[in-house]
């Protein structure tokens, strides 16, 4: 493996990850990671969604009229998608059942876009393929982070296995019902987003603005 | 890129662009449809097997449901009908949508806004030695925003609910949408639907019905925040257990003629 290739691999899983550091494709992030099984289906889609689509848009980059690139990105996206979908439900009726909509929701996903229109429009196919790779195991690693914490203490369990046997079934853990519902979504990404920032002090943002001290020139002003 | 922006350039970029697409998306849905359709019918046998409480996790549907009998329903007669020559294949759904299957429905007739009524059922019956133990009646009716497809389990007195529950709606998730949840489709084993006088009596109430209320066993708790949901569940009940749905049908079932 090149040093380039495990770059585009591995940088946005940890250093530049797409949910975390780009605070991208935070809604489908919320809305299915209450159970592992569905997580990790959703972030394998968005995956093989994200690399083809950089793949596809890549190798018409030359071709696309200016004026029409970004309906033409959504195109190929969105046929990905439905392509995606249509295979969920011949081989994992149950789990594309669960996720109903946000399959299709991936289409709006602002990662796979935002790759398509940032990188694989002026790369070649081949790392345009490997980015959306990289962005959309970015995407998994977050989503299976939050599922395993939202499912171990909201139900007990990791994968529909029970690891914390639940007071309602005879054993000692009181399931923290906040946890299945979307807003804790929002704490955990938030903690995350935390701790990788104490880890990783680069991605810490400067304040867009200071509050001054408070001076003479300002009252001398009001 | 820049140096291609005619307008004739760029419309046959994007129309091939499409027909691309569209071979792909096309493809894909027919090389897939035989699966999707298997899949489809085992999730409709074991909700039938779920909402008749039978199904059992680790054996499979299909070794399952050969204990139910499938029969077809004339629902203007109420007697067994067999009109329809290969039930596998017949969608009750669909039928509804077809002018030679259906009727249309009056204004006033039409409690549970379906538009058109089919005019066959196919209905599922579990015997067992002393004779029907388990009947399953397809209903469906409109909640909220979306037209919610189900079944209710009876037991063999005919007036018991066993089970009931949708396998499609597309209600709000977590207020009509609570309909799904186990909790409260738990709620309606064992509630009654015929009064003495052979009405169809059971009703969502708003709020928690005490077990003791006069009536308790003809009334079902409503979802909170989704009382056009819990009316919708309350008026296709009404339509189809009465006379425009399965009431003939069990009326005759009662009195051995069907």
């Amino acid at each position: 493996m090149s040093a380039k290739t495990k770059e585009l691999l591995v940088k946005p899983i940890f250093e530049n990850n797409p949910v975390v550091l780009q605070i991208l494709g935070i809604c489908s992030a919320l809305a299915v990671t209450s159970s592992v099984k569905v997580s990790l289906v959703l972030a394998i889609g968005l995956t093989l969604v994200s690399a083809f689509s950089n793949f596809f848009v890549s190798l018409v980059r030359h071709y696309l009229p200016n004026s029409v690139r970004i309906i033409a990105q959504m195109i190929i996206i969105s046929s990905l998608v439905i392509v995606v979908d249509q295979i969920l439900k011949a081989v994992a009726y149950d789990v594309s059942k669960q996720l109903s909509v946000f399959v299709g929701l991936i289409i709006t996903n602002c990662i796979v876009m935002g790759r398509t229109e940032a990188f694989a429009l002026k790369n070649p196919p081949i790392p345009s393929f490997l980015d959306g790779i990289g962005h959309g195991l970015g995407y998994s690693v977050l989503l299976l982070v939050v599922a395993t914490i939202r499912e171990l203490l909201g139900s007990g369990k990791w994968f529909g296995i029970t690891i914390l046997p639940t007071a309602a079934d005879g054993g000692f853990y009181i399931p923290n019902g906040l946890l299945l519902l979307p807003p804790s979504a929002f704490f955990i990404i938030g903690l995350v987003i935390w701790a990788l920032r104490t880890w990783k002090k680069n991605q810490v943002e400067k304040p867009e603005y200071k509050i001054g001290p408070n001076s003479t020139t300002t009252q001398e002003i009001a | 890129m820049a140096k291609q922006e005619t307008a004739k350039y760029t419309i046959t970029v994007t129309l091939v662009m499409c027909i691309v697409a569209s071979i792909l998306v096309a493809g894909s849905a027919v090389l897939l449809r035989p699966h999707q359709l298997a899949n489809k019918t085992q999730d409709f046998k074991r909700n039938v097997l779920i909402i008749a409480g039978i199904y059992q996790p680790n054996q499979s549907v299909e070794e399952q449901f050969k204990q139910i009998d499938v029969k077809l329903v004339d629902l203007e007669t109420g007697r067994f009908s067999d009109a329809v020559t290969d039930l596998d294949k017949f969608d009750q759904v669909a039928a509804a949508k077809k002018p030679e299957l259906s009727d249309r429905l009056a204004p006033e007739e039409d409690i549970a806004k379906i538009v058109r009524r089919e005019k066959y059922a196919k209905v599922y019956l579990v015997n067992d030695s002393s004779g029907l133990s388990k009947l399953i009646l397809p209903v469906r009716g409109y909640g909220l925003w979306s037209t919610m497809v189900g079944f209710i389990a009876l037991d063999k007195d005919l007036n018991t609910v066993l089970g009931f529950g949708f396998y499609d709606q597309k209600e709000t998730p977590g207020l009509g949408g609570e309909v799904d949840n186990p909790k409260w489709k738990s709620l309606w084993v064992g509630k009654k639907i015929y009064s003495e006088s052979g009405d169809v009596k059971i009703d969502v109430v708003k709020g928690h019905v005490e077990p003791n209320v006069p009536d308790a066993e003809y009334k079902v708790d409503g979802l909170s925040g989704a009382t056009l949901t819990s009316k919708g569940v309350a008026n296709l009940l009404q339509f189809w257990m009465g006379e425009k749905g399965y009431k003939p049908f069990i009326d005759n079932l009662k009195n051995g003629e069907a």
